[in-house]
């Protein structure tokens, strides 16, 4: 704070900031900085980059990952990893078609059971990390590797084959299509509805973060468990509420995969936490919890989008994508850093 | 000051001596001079005056698979011939590969090349890419939908054909427990290989799931498989990498089982003219990358298609130890 003291007889913590004073504190200033950054680089590094259809492109594959990202950065600014969260996606299509195909239901049954079976895998994360007090990476990465053996075996044998069987003839396929999968065709530009649920999503969690006492909470279990347990806040209820809020949005992802390509491979999904770990970090989450936001995991989301894509669409040599992604990720993430102490300083 | 001298002076030495010794210590035979000398014998200048065309290739190849290296080579040389700009991308989860395939249309490529290993996922893309008028060839796997997701062509190998020579090869071979190593969990390619050795094969055949990403883990699981159930004598593994791995594995385990093995690399040439090998299925890559270039080339060109709505097939080639020793300088070039 600075020395030009607020008016006399007030506390200085109650001072009012100005504007532009809030918006430099924000967690995800830094990564806005960043995504211009990249936005810059490949409009001049990719001639195809800046065109509508492009654009749309990256921000369809911004938004796989960004609806993830979000409940994942909630659960990072609580204090928490969730390993099992990129296999959770693949469970959750898996059941959903199955469940449809074996009982020959309507597909809307098998999206209804495919959430509860997803809420529950992360309830049992909750709950087993509140229970044994294990850290939750271990917990998690348990739970990621029985997901990635349930997958494949459950998979194997109800349907005799690795993937699943196509359910695109069954009834309420095409109306479980229009609310997961659906696009728009403006000219030559389609828009996905990922797109609109990835806003929502971000949108509600930026509202739980900001006005709400579960928020608080979030910050607070982030904080130091111990001190906001002796303050009264719910720090279990909190920890398994954060955990299904992730299964909530691998469920959305989960059947967004199924209604888009109608058939399920069983091995997919494995790494893809990852992503979603660094859309969040890049977005100003700490890897210690407590600070960050999900507006910032919007933006991480929308940072990878653009790198990912365009590496190809500056035709790169493909044999060191992963590289140029690693290094553009870790020097966002750097410039991020850097524009945060720049405004820390200014305060 | 003193410290940091001595410090760049034993560095200094230290490369000194490794140079020396790598100048010194020559070796006259094999080695990257060998390469060299069979690359010289290689052109790689356009032979044709057609405009430069930029064809994209997408395949769910694994990050540093060798079977799509020599795709990816079939394919470069072609497009050096046929003054082509050749762009290569490739995810073995079938959502990016579906957006890679976006993003060469975003591009307005003059052609696509894709391997269809999980179809229904890149049938609406696909659609797309016909829609805007870019020519299609599949190449490797997904000989059944190629013409429905409006393909010019397929080329490759029919996966249960290929399972099927391997079952009557066995037979011939006298084998009656075999083990199927599947190396990548969720690819039905190599679900279907298994499939098909297990129709023809008169004796039983079991699949076993490995990490193919981790080989130490893939040892140790054969090895365990091979310890509990002494009665195997056949191993069949799906890709050239993973031959030599399953060698190891029968050595410690002690066990007597033949190794034999789909696709070729040259410790797998090695390893069949020693005999430690049985044999080798081949669908030749090489050919599956660069028919694929070639026949964009033709039907930009002058409107060709070959195959007459069917596959044209790549394999299976049954390769043992007489033929080894032919093809073994094609295997060490990276073209086999």
């Amino acid at each position: 704070m600075s020395t030009a003291g607020p008016a006399d007889g007030l506390d200085e913590r109650l001072a009012p900031t100005s504007a532009l004073r809030k918006l430099l504190g924000r967690p995800e200033l830094g990564s806005v900085v960043g995504a211009a950054a990249v936005f810059v680089f490949f409009s001049i590094a990719a001639p195809s980059f800046l065109q509508a259809s492009s654009l749309s492109t990256i921000l369809y594959s911004a938004s796989t990952i960004g609806i993830m990202a979000a409940p994942v950065a909630l659960l990072m600014i609580g204090g928490e990893f969730d390993l099992s969260a990129g296999v959770m996606v693949t469970t959750s299509a898996l059941v959903s078609s199955m469940f449809s195909y074996q009982m020959t239901a309507n597909v809307w049954v098998g999206v209804g059971v495919s959430l509860l079976v997803t809420l529950a895998i992360g309830f049992f994360n909750g709950f087993m990390l509140t229970r044994t007090k294990l850290p939750s990476f271990i917990i998690t990465l348990g739970t990621f590797l029985m997901l990635t053996g349930l997958n494949l075996g459950f998979t194997k044998l109800i349907t005799g084959t690795v993937s699943t069987k196509t359910i695109a003839d069954m009834e309420g396929f095409s109306s479980a299509r229009a609310l997961f999968a659906s696009q728009w065709n403006i000219g030559s530009v389609t828009l996905k509805v990922t797109i609109l649920w990835w806003f929502a999503i971000v949108a509600v969690a930026t509202w739980i973060l900001l006005r709400t006492r579960a928020g608080n909470w979030i910050f607070a279990v982030g904080g130091g468990a111990d001190a906001a347990r002796a303050t009264g806040v719910p720090v279990v209820k909190t920890r398994i509420g954060l955990y299904m809020g992730v299964a909530l949005c691998a469920w959305i992802s989960g059947q967004h995969i199924l209604f888009s390509f109608d058939v399920v491979q069983s091995g997919e999904g494995v790494g893809n936490e990852f992503l979603y770990i660094i859309a969040a970090v890049i977005g100003g989450c700490l890897m210690t919890g407590g600070y960050g936001s999900a507006i910032g995991s919007a933006v991480g989301a929308f940072i990878f989008g653009m790198t990912s894509n365009g590496i190809v669409y500056a035709q790169w040599n493909p044999d060191w994508f992963k590289f140029f992604l690693g290094a553009m990720l870790l020097l966002a993430t750097l410039l991020n850093a850097w524009v945060r102490k720049r405004a820390e300083a200014t305060k | 000051m003193a410290r940091v001298r001595t410090g760049v002076r034993v560095v200094g030495a230290v490369l000194a001596a490794v140079l020396g010794a790598s100048l010194a210590g020559c070796s006259s035979t094999g080695g990257k001079r060998a390469e060299e000398r069979a690359k010289a014998a290689q052109a790689g200048r356009p032979a044709v005056s057609t405009p430069r065309w930029t064809f994209a290739m997408v395949t769910h190849a694994g990050d540093g698979d060798t079977f799509w290296d020599i795709v990816q080579k079939g394919a470069k040389e072609a497009a050096a011939k046929d003054n082509i700009n050749f762009v290569y991308a490739h995810d073995d989860q079938a959502q990016q590969q579906a957006q890679f395939v976006q993003n060469a249309i975003d591009q307005k490529v003059d052609g696509i090349v894709v391997s269809l290993a999980k179809p229904e996922a890149l049938k609406d893309v696909l659609a797309k890419a016909v829609k805007a008028g870019i020519p299609v060839i599949t190449v490797n796997s997904g000989s059944a939908q190629s013409a429905a997701y409006g393909a010019l062509t397929h080329i490759g190998q029919d996966e249960e054909i290929a399972g099927e020579a391997v079952g009557t090869e066995l037979n011939k071979r006298g084998k009656k427990r075999a083990v199927c190593v599947l190396h990548e969990q969720g690819n039905v390619g190599h679900e279907q290989r298994c499939a098909g050795a297990k129709k023809t094969f008169s004796g039983t055949l079991e699949n076993l799931y490995v990490e193919g990403t981790n080989m130490p883990s893939v040892q140790a699981a054969l090895q365990a498989k091979l310890q509990a159930d002494p009665s195997i004598d056949a191993i069949v593994t799906l890709g050239a990498p993973f031959a030599p791995t399953a060698v190891k594995a029968k050595d410690a385990a002690g066990s007597k089982a033949e190794v034999d093995t789909f696709d070729l690399n040259d410790s797998v040439a090695r390893d069949l003219k020693s005999g430690a090998l049985g044999f080798a299925v081949d669908q030749q890559p090489y050919l599956q990358g660069y028919e694929a270039i070639d026949l964009l080339w033709l039907y930009r060109y002058n409107a060709n298609v070959l195959g007459g709505g069917r596959p044209v097939l790549t394999g299976p080639q049954i390769v043992t130890a007489a033929e080894a020793s032919k093809l073994e300088e094609y295997i060490k070039r990276g073209s086999r």
